[in-house]
């Protein structure tokens, strides 16, 4: 049991780093219809800025600066640079332009770094674990990336249906001529809300450095996995992205840890082991199957 | 309008020949490296011509064309290690080194996949279509990944590639022929579906879905068929790929083999029949030249993609035309 | 009295808290003109696209002939001898005019999975586009490529492009829509001339033309038919004049 509850903790963890990166990609996608492939490459700009940081300075807390900083100047110049020119054109441009930014970044940092992944420490001040109920025993990081992570998502409530901005990217995500012809500065608009995407991608991208690998093509990885969730979520709502992010979470952790030990029951271990891993690598992709068959549109789309 | 279409023979005609003459003249040079550069052109440009189909002349934005690639050159790989083995696939399926056999397997079991994908796919559009394909074929990969039986993450060798009775394939020429013949078919096949009743109903698709369902057009069969169409020939490619390198990986179905085949169709000219197999050309030796030079190719190529997204309209060739167009 | 081509019985559509369709009647006899008035809003455009099996209703009926249409897809209902034109033209604007014309004719010919020979070295596909545009006055412009057409032109082609699949019942959805005088009158003669062979339910602005035209007419105002007459029935109608004509008067 305690097992189990660790592993929700561990799914809802991953599932709110998700809801960092599609939240971003559904704000962008929704007030601009802008695809943007290149919003990984932004999460791996600000693991990398925050890594580097903190060897260099030993201060966590400069590292996030440093990854926020990092990934909102990308974020902005990216948006000034290229983005900017590809609202009126197809879907298609936007992906190959986009691509060609994650080529680029890619390379950069490869060359700037090297394809060796590093390693991030923890941060002192949340190593170590808490005993969350007796016998469950569960680190302090994970625990402050699920706080974090909800903090955003209430931030990001309060921001959409609370605020003249929020007013706009609702209004933007049902009809964009309508907001242009509000008379808002609507490059401004754009700008500001293509950095706040990339500081929540950056934000995620540092908060994953001390979990997992920090290398090059870790961007590709969530964002892919991030572009099942909007899929799921249905494109464009943010609310549908935070559900879809903890089922996706939850449902990718719980195959991984449960699924090779249930197939061991029925077939010989290693090829249990070989099988439950392939099927839970996929199994999300499968959801996604099974949703489109169900309800095309994602499942907390707004009907048309 | 009859002047153009008889210059375009020609043309044609002149590429066909050069392309018979390549691997004589590539040894005359002393160059026999450009037979096997030659054929990976040939091999990309069936695959991205495939592609176009459905992107340039359906307007459906796959993102997900590489998985069909990659189970045609894994169709070929596990007909081999069964064929090698002795084992029968799934108990009843003999394995095969023979390439008219393998071959027309791997087209029909990634027409298969395709079918499955795209009739998922298909219920969506838009932005929603590039992330499903691209997720579909991210799935696919992890699944070769996972498939230990079959080299998993390091991919399945072929020992020898596939016989064709009367041929010594293991000649690097003679597969360059064969791939060039099977080029050929596919390029006459594919002209042929363009110019007919279907490919008029796929242009009027891209044009304007509702005006197709309102002149009576079931839209989603005729979508899915050329769905499957343009998964079959990725397929082909794939099998080919597989026969020239020996190999085949989960690389093939990697998402930037997606996006690569995606830049030889822009680089070559969306919608044009013979534009991917021109910016597979394009795409192969930038490739090459580049990777010669320096070791971050891909930031060049990333540069190059970004500056013919952004400034050219209808890729080299437009952009060809209209430097040529400037300085008569 | 003949029967009905197009029933339509208590027809609802909302859009969350709107109800953009509320228990329609409707009923378009063979032979008939019959006109769609009502003030921009009223839902006309809505209902075409219920009709035409663009939009799903969430409730009523549709008969068509006497049969049931209600789960079909347009696809569908187009082989029953619905066609539709569009108030904003949807063409295929890289195509040519012959082209557009051509492509309805082969839908309608049957299924289109016809892989290697080349359409348009077909005559007879040819032949029947050009006499359907010689037919409109277009035969000149059968080479032109659509994004080049004016506004006029377009509108024509959009009706050239549904007679094609050879309809028995058209929906017009404002076909005068951004005409001159004499395009709407050219359009008027058309229309007119066709009144024998394809009945038709024609949503319109222009009251010149519904007056000149329509056999009968209905009055859709908030999603509901408020009246449902004669031209002169219409013309007269208290309701009506209060919540429509005499809109129109002001203004005029």
């Amino acid at each position: 049991m305690t097992l189990f509850l660790e592993q929700m903790l561990n799914g809802l963890q991953f599932g709110v780093m998700l809801f960092l990166m599609a939240a971003g990609l559904t704000l962008i996608f929704g007030i601009m219809g802008i695809i943007n492939l290149a919003h990984g490459s932004i999460y791996m700009v600000g693991a990398y800025a925050g890594t580097l940081v903190i060897g260099q300075t030993g201060s966590f807390l400069l590292g996030i600066l440093a990854a926020l900083g990092a990934a909102a100047v990308t974020g902005v110049v990216m948006e000034m640079v290229v983005i900017r020119r590809l609202y009126r054109r197809d879907h298609l441009d936007q992906v190959l332009a986009t691509f060609a930014i994650i080529l680029i970044l890619n390379q950069l940092v490869t060359i700037l770094f090297g394809r060796q992944p590093l390693f991030v420490p923890m941060p002192p001040l949340l190593e170590g674990s808490v005993e969350l109920l007796p016998g469950l025993v569960y680190p302090v990081y994970r625990l402050s990336i699920i706080l974090v992570g909800l903090l955003v998502a209430a931030g990001l409530y309060l921001l959409i249906n609370r605020t003249r901005i929020g007013m706009l990217v609702r209004a933007g995500s049902t009809n964009r001529d309508m907001v242009r012809a509000l008379g808002v500065d609507i490059r401004m608009l754009y700008t500001l809300v293509f950095g706040l995407g990339a500081l929540l991608a950056g934000l995620a991208g540092l908060m994953a450095g001390p979990i997992l690998a920090v290398q090059v093509g870790m961007g590709e990885q969530i964002l892919i996995t991030t572009f099942v969730v909007v899929v799921i979520g249905g494109v464009g709502s943010i609310r549908g992205a935070f559900f879809a992010s903890l089922i996706i979470g939850v449902v990718d952790t719980m195959l991984r840890a449960y699924l090779p030990g249930l197939l061991r029951q029925v077939m010989v271990g290693s090829e249990a082991d070989a099988l439950g891993a392939g099927i839970s690598s996929m199994g999300i992709y499968l959801l996604m199957a099974l949703v489109l068959l169900v309800r095309p549109k994602g499942l907390f789309a707004a009907d048309s | 309008m009859n002047g153009s279409s008889s210059a375009r023979l020609v043309l044609v005609l002149v590429v066909l020949v050069a392309l018979a003459a390549l691997p004589s003249v590539a040894d005359a040079m002393g160059q026999p490296a450009l037979t096997s550069l030659a054929t990976r052109i040939l091999i990309y440009g069936i695959a991205a011509a495939s592609l176009n189909l459905v992107l340039g002349y359906g307007g459906m934005v796959s993102f997900g064309h590489a998985a069909f690639f990659g189970i045609g050159g894994y169709v070929v790989g596990i007909l081999y290690q069964h064929y090698a083995s002795g084992e029968p696939l799934f108990g009843f399926v003999p394995g095969s080194n023979q390439l008219l056999v393998t071959v027309p397997a791997a087209i029909l079991v990634s027409g298969v996949f395709a079918a499955i994908i795209g009739a998922l796919s298909l219920r969506t559009s838009g932005v929603q279509f590039i992330m499903i394909t691209l997720a579909f074929a991210q799935m696919l990969f992890f699944f070769f990944v996972s498939l230990k039986a079959y080299g998993g993450d390091d991919g399945l060798i072929i020992r020898r590639a596939n016989e064709v009775p009367g041929l010594n394939m293991r000649d690097k020429q003679t597969v360059y022929y064969v791939c060039l013949a099977a080029a050929a078919i596919f390029f006459v096949l594919l002209w042929r579906v363009v110019n007919s009743r279907f490919g008029n109903v796929l242009v009027g698709l891209r044009q304007s879905e509702r005006r197709m369902a309102a002149v009576g057009l079931p839209v989603y069969r005729y979508k899915l068929a050329a769905f499957v169409i343009s998964g079959m020939g990725a397929g082909l490619a794939g099998a080919l790929m597989a026969n020239f390198m020996r190999f085949a990986s989960p690389d093939m179905l990697h998402w930037t083999k997606s996006g690569e085949l995606m830049v030889m169709v822009i680089l070559g000219g969306v919608g044009t029949l013979f534009g991917p197999l021109a910016g597979a050309a394009v795409f192969i030796i930038l490739e090459t030249v580049l990777a010669a030079w320096t070791e971050y190719w891909q930031l060049g190529l990333g540069a190059i993609l970004l500056f013919v997204v952004l400034y050219t309209h209808g890729g080299v060739q437009a952009l060809a035309l209209r430097l040529v167009g400037r300085r008569v | 009295m003949t029967a009905p081509i197009l029933a339509v019985r208590g027809l609802v559509k909302r859009f969350g808290g709107l109800l953009a369709t509320d228990a329609v009647d409707l009923d378009v006899r063979a032979g008939e003109i019959h006109a769609l008035i009502g003030p921009n809003g009223a839902g006309k455009t809505t209902l075409i696209s219920q009709l035409f099996g663009e939009l799903r209703p969430d409730g009523g009926t549709i008969e068509l002939d006497g049969k049931v249409i209600d789960g079909l897809s347009t696809a569908e209902r187009v082989s029953r001898g619905l066609a539709r034109s569009f108030q904003i033209t949807c063409l295929l604007s890289d195509y040519s005019v012959r082209d557009n014309v051509a492509i309805a004719v082969q839908v309608r010919q049957g299924h289109s999975f016809r892989f290697l020979a080349n359409v348009r070295a077909d005559r007879e596909l040819r032949a029947e586009a050009d006499a359907l545009l010689a037919g409109a006055g277009l035969a000149e412009r059968a080479e032109e490529i659509v994004a080049n057409l004016s506004h006029g032109e377009r509108k024509q082609l959009e009706l050239v492009v549904a007679l094609a699949s050879r309809p028995r019942l058209l929906l017009l959805d404002e076909p005068m829509a951004g005409l001159g005088h004499t395009e709407s009158q050219q359009m008027i003669e058309m229309l007119r001339g066709l009144r024998e062979t394809v009945a038709m339910l024609l949503v319109e602005h222009d009251m010149d033309a519904v007056f000149k035209l329509a056999d009968r007419i209905s009055v859709l105002v908030y999603g509901r038919v408020i009246a449902t007459g004669s031209p002169d029935d219409i013309r007269d109608h208290p309701e009506v004049r209060k919540a429509y004509l005499g809109e129109g008067d002001e203004t005029c």
